[in-house]
């Protein structure tokens, strides 16, 4: 490790600029922060974070269908992180607080086993493609879901669209490149590593990523090799394409983005609780669908500020007290920044 | 969200698998591999196995 944080800072001195590198999956997030690698970084390379955390990601407007759904007494199930997410008619949680039938699943065989009990159980499936093919499956198996699933490439194109924030490179996520495979990646002109997990999957992904900078390269490297083929895992994406659709996917700190939400097919649409449960959705009122009062989780999500900079940070909004997503997922950038960051 | 870790297929039985993942075993559903035998290591996530690696790349924590 020693060896790579030399190299790192060898190649930091050559290049002599400030560099920008974003990290965009949750679990390197995490990674990061727990093995101190910013600390460990040359002083001109900045390591960033951006939309990689599914939770944080979701739109007030999801959140408060999904709990709107539980307080009209249909039974809801969802990844553990996403119960105390608050909205507008409160979190999944405080649903559950007041009678709602609520339950947190670590996988969806565990939604499957509940739905044995309550027949009409909704799955608030979120995730991206790494998650997706699970929902997938489970929906053939005939789970009815509220599906918030959401193809990650398109957050990484929108986030160099939009050009706010400088980025010269990418460190990739791994396991999303597992089910997509790595050639998707070479769409985005920009130097690109796909990671994996580890302190040193990581730190060597830094180094072949100012390495390109350095040669004034921008391709797609796969650091990831015991995981990452080119082709992806073709029967996952086989499982999701039957049973999904790509269309407009709604984004916390984004907004709507094309193509990039994973949509229940006509085919299994008795399976889709937006078409099964459209009465109750259609009668919400999602004018007051907006983010919490100061809370700043919509340009943290896009890497343009740090949790330090909001007002709410550790002072009002805590892992304890989240007012945010951000701080409600254990991945999210004020969760990890609270955790680990003195 | 996107955790996942690598194990070795113990047995096989139909869509699941027992995998172990250093000495904690649990079932393991394997349709995403379907080319996944017995001794074979895979990368799991919530519970299902997403990629089949071979031995050197699973004990090969480094790159």
């Amino acid at each position: 490790m020693e060896n790579i944080i030399k190299k790192i800072n060898e190649i930091a001195g050559k290049i002599r600029r400030d560099i920008f590198l974003m990290e965009v999956c949750g679990t390197h997030t995490q990674a990061v922060a727990k093995y101190g690698l910013k600390e460990l970084m040359p002083k001109n390379i900045n390591l960033t974070t951006g939309p990689g955390c599914p939770v944080c990601v979701t739109s007030q407007e999801d959140i408060d269908a999904i709990v709107n759904l539980a307080l009209a007494d249909i039974p809801v199930a969802t990844y553990g992180d996403m119960m105390r997410v608050p909205g507008y008619y409160g979190s999944l949680d405080q649903a559950r607080e007041k009678g709602a039938k609520v339950f947190a699943v670590y996988s969806i065989e565990e939604a499957l086993n509940i739905q044995k009990k309550y027949s009409d159980l909704v799955f608030f499936g979120l995730g991206f493609e790494t998650t997706t093919p699970m929902t997938a499956y489970a929906i053939k198996k005939g789970l009815t879901v509220y599906s918030i699933h959401k193809s990650f490439l398109p957050a990484m194109q929108a986030l160099l669209k939009i050009g706010e924030l400088k980025i010269d490179g990418y460190i990739c996520p791994g396991h999303i490149a597992t089910i997509i495979g790595s050639k998707p990646f070479k769409s985005m002109k920009v130097p690109q590593v796909i990671a994996g997990f580890e302190a040193e999957d990581i730190l060597l992904a830094i180094f072949m990523l100012l390495k390109q900078i350095l040669n004034n390269q921008a391709v797609v490297e796969n650091e990831y090799l015991r995981s990452v083929r080119e082709q992806g895992n073709q029967k996952a994406m086989q499982e999701i394409f039957d049973v999904f659709d790509l269309g407009d996917g709604n984004w916390r700190g984004f907004g709507i983005i094309p193509k990039s939400g994973f949509k229940i097919k006509k085919l299994y649409q008795k399976f889709d609780a937006k078409i099964k449960y459209k009465k109750i959705l259609d009668q919400i009122d999602f004018s007051f669908s907006q983010k919490p009062t100061n809370c700043i989780c919509h340009e943290i999500i896009r890497g343009l500020k740090t949790p330090k900079q909001c007002p709410l940070f550790k002072k009002i909004c805590a892992p304890e007290n989240p007012i945010g997503p951000c701080m409600v997922s254990i991945e999210g950038a004020c969760n990890v920044f609270a955790r680990y960051v003195k | 969200m996107c955790l996942a870790f690598p194990g070795k297929i113990i047995s096989i039985n139909g869509d699941f698998a027992m995998v172990d993942f250093n000495g904690i075993k649990k079932e393991v559903n394997i349709l995403l591999t379907p080319d996944a035998k017995k001794r074979d290591y895979v990368i799991v996530h919530t519970g299902f196995a997403i990629q089949k690696m071979n031995k050197k790349e699973a004990k090969d924590k480094r790159f």
